[in-house]
């Protein structure tokens, strides 16, 4: 069942308050939640940071919107810190990460197969094979650098395999830029996949940036680096499907009804019922800000907010195991290659992407030194019996 | 010879600071109110929390109908194999972490071409071989029991925090042999103290088929310990001092040790 953005009213903003008590509450798991509701949290605080990052960029550009900006801001501030608290300590950073490529994985694996328009979808299955390469990197250096089993995360929902190599995915970034849809006939859901994936690959980029450093490892810290120059990448390219002929309140009301979208798919799927109301509450919170800026619309640009979803939201993102799909793309897509906006066979790259890939690559590849003949195991790879006879 | 630590430009004391330093314990009094109350609040806080947390998870039903007729026996005779299996969960996991340990103080060792002690290649490589094997006698200890090798229990998941700062230490480029040796020595220590209460919960729990191997991983343990202690005290002070004999647990130490 789908959500109806204009019939469900949702909360007040004067009603959206917190406390630290309320905020700070007590997080999921490790062992006993299911990596779905881990997957959902990640995603939900990328959504949130999203909505802050933008809100403050428009605020840059648009006078007369600042106050309510502001004011939205605020409690999508405490949302985001009310979610991604979730996250209970004892996560290592790089359990952490490893769980972050888990929902690049499967969310870009669920929207490229929903996605409508087959260029948009095409750039989700190349987006797809380079985070699930990642995850391979980073579980073999889970292994070797703290003895961990990346298993123990993903639940066995997600394969760790190699995917395009990541020290082939660096571009010269004249073929990082892509086409953008339309902002008049674009459908709601390309406009929709476009800001939640983007939303993703950023607030992944921030992290690892963040983290990066914090490891003593040198294989680790240039490891971080090489991925998180990756995911750079990657913000460029969703972000550029994002039409910037849209006006500043158009992106607005979208990223509210992003938020409305991905929480009612919290809603509908979320297994662990402290959680799940949670979800509900800023469903709530999200539908109000949704009603709120939509009034901004008609006001600052006497259009009808309608226009921009002339059908009822599209069905729930699907939260599960995308193994097949994955495994499909690999088998047939690993070899392809960006020129410019478009998607080409591995012989027909830019010189100009080949000079910056073997520049950068020429001190050494952390990516393929980490995981020199890594072949993931169930418990390490100290649990082939092969190895133990070292 | 032992390692020496440079003296030089270490900034963080009063004392590289006199000037500033006098400035900021004269603030006028003024400017130095406290915020009201002392330090229960942090105190209470954090009680609230305890109070109300939920555990951090459990120990998985077994997979298999062997195990989960094991574990389903003893638990009806009242004995706790759901503690029997975290242990070695929490012994599993601090054995790999252990042998990555030493992956990378081999690596160091072999770049630094150390000489302050009587350390050998051989002999981080002969340690390295018996966490490995241990790591393997604790895999198939939980089988045999019918639990899941592949689990994190919630008491390896707590050994994954704790060792955390053990290989930041040792993974660091800039830290010494003896540095290095210092964090290597938490982690013997620890997996001594494991490896004796694991073999007091055998005993407990009546897997008498587990004593003879983990008595033998015991024995093993000490005798790294001894190792590493001793090539920690080379590096540090140019001489080995505590003469091979480690208290380990009170009953070994003599009066004039106790104070």
């Amino acid at each position: 069942m789908s959500l109806d953005l204009f019939s469900a009213k949702g909360c007040a903003l004067e009603q959206q308050r917190f406390t630290w008590r309320d905020m700070v509450g007590k997080p999921i798991s490790k062992l006993d939640d299911d990596a779905f509701t881990r997957v959902r949290i990640i995603l939900m605080n990328g959504i949130e940071l999203e909505s802050l990052r933008f809100q403050h960029m428009a605020a840059r550009m648009s006078r007369d919107l600042r106050l309510k900006l502001a004011q939205i801001r605020r409690t999508e501030q405490h949302q985001a810190t009310m979610v991604n608290w979730l996250l209970g300590p004892d996560h290592s950073p790089l359990e952490t990460t490893i769980a972050y490529e888990q929902v690049a994985i499967e969310v870009t694996a669920a929207v490229a197969q929903r996605e409508p328009d087959p260029y948009f979808a095409q750039a989700y299955r190349f987006g797809l094979l380079e985070d699930f390469d990642h995850l391979y990197r980073y579980s073999a250096l889970l292994d070797r650098l703290e003895g961990k089993d990346a298993n123990n995360i993903l639940q066995n929902y997600t394969d760790i395999l190699p995917g395009r190599p990541t020290v082939d995915e660096h571009r010269h970034p004249q073929d990082d830029v892509r086409e953008s849809y339309d902002r008049k006939t674009a459908a709601p859901l390309t406009k929709l996949h476009a800001l939640m994936i983007t939303a993703a690959e950023f607030q992944t980029h921030d992290y690892y940036m963040n983290v990066g450093p914090l490891f003593a490892d040198p294989v680790a810290r240039q490891l971080y680096a090489e991925i998180a120059s990756i995911e750079e990448q990657h913000v460029t390219q969703y972000g550029s499907l994002i039409s910037p002929d849209e006006t500043v309140l158009e992106q607005w009301l979208m990223h509210e009804a992003v938020e409305c979208y991905n929480y009612y798919s919290c809603v509908q799927q979320e297994t662990n019922p402290r959680i799940k109301a949670i979800w509900e509450r800023f469903l709530d919170y999200e539908l109000g800000h949704f009603h709120t800026v939509a009034e901004l619309f008609k006001q600052h640009e006497q259009r009808d907010p309608a226009e921009l979803f002339p059908t009822a939201l599209p069905e729930p993102v699907q939260f599960a195991s995308q193994r097949d799909f994955v495994r499909q793309v690999l088998a047939q897509e690993v070899d392809m290659r960006a020129l410019g906006t478009q998607f080409v066979n591995k012989s027909q790259e830019s010189q100009a992407s080949i000079d910056y890939r073997t520049h950068i690559n020429s001190d050494g590849s952390p990516s393929e030194s980490v995981a020199g003949g890594y072949v993931w195991n169930p418990g390490t790879e100290l649990n082939r019996k092969v190895a133990v006879a070292v | 010879m032992k390692e020496q630590t440079p003296m030089g430009m270490n900034r963080t004391g009063m004392q590289m600071s006199p000037f500033d330093a006098s400035a900021m314990t004269g603030a006028p009094a003024s400017m130095t109110p406290a915020t009201p109350g002392d330090d229960s609040a942090l105190a209470q806080m954090r009680s609230t929390y305890i109070a109300e947390s939920d555990p951090i998870g459990s120990v998985p039903i077994p997979g298999t109908v062997k195990g989960a007729l094991t574990t389903g026996v003893s638990m009806l005779t009242g004995d706790q194999p759901q503690l029997l299996l975290d242990k070695l969960g929490e012994r599993l996991a601090f054995e790999r972490t252990g042998t990555r340990l030493y992956d990378a103080l081999v690596t160091k060792f072999e770049t630094m071409q150390d000489q302050s002690t009587s350390m050998t290649l051989a002999d981080l490589q002969k340690i390295r071989q018996d966490e490995a094997r241990h790591f393997a006698i604790v895999a198939d200890a939980i089988e045999t029991l019918g639990g899941d090798p592949t689990s994190q229990t919630p008491c390896a998941d707590l050994v994954g925090v704790e060792s955390m700062g053990l290989m930041q230490v040792v993974t660091d480029p800039r830290t010494t042999i003896a540095q290095s040796l210092h964090a290597v020595l938490v982690a013997e220590m620890t997996d001594n103290a494991g490896w004796e209460l694991l073999i007091a919960l055998a005993e407990d729990q009546n897997q008498n088929s587990l004593i003879s191997d983990f008595t033998v991983a015991l024995d093993e343990e000490r005798a790294h310990l001894q190792q590493v202690n001793a090539w920690f005290q080379e590096a540090t002070l140019g001489e080995v001092i505590s003469n091979g004999a480690i208290v380990d647990d009170i009953g070994d130490a003599n009066p004039s040790q106790l104070h």
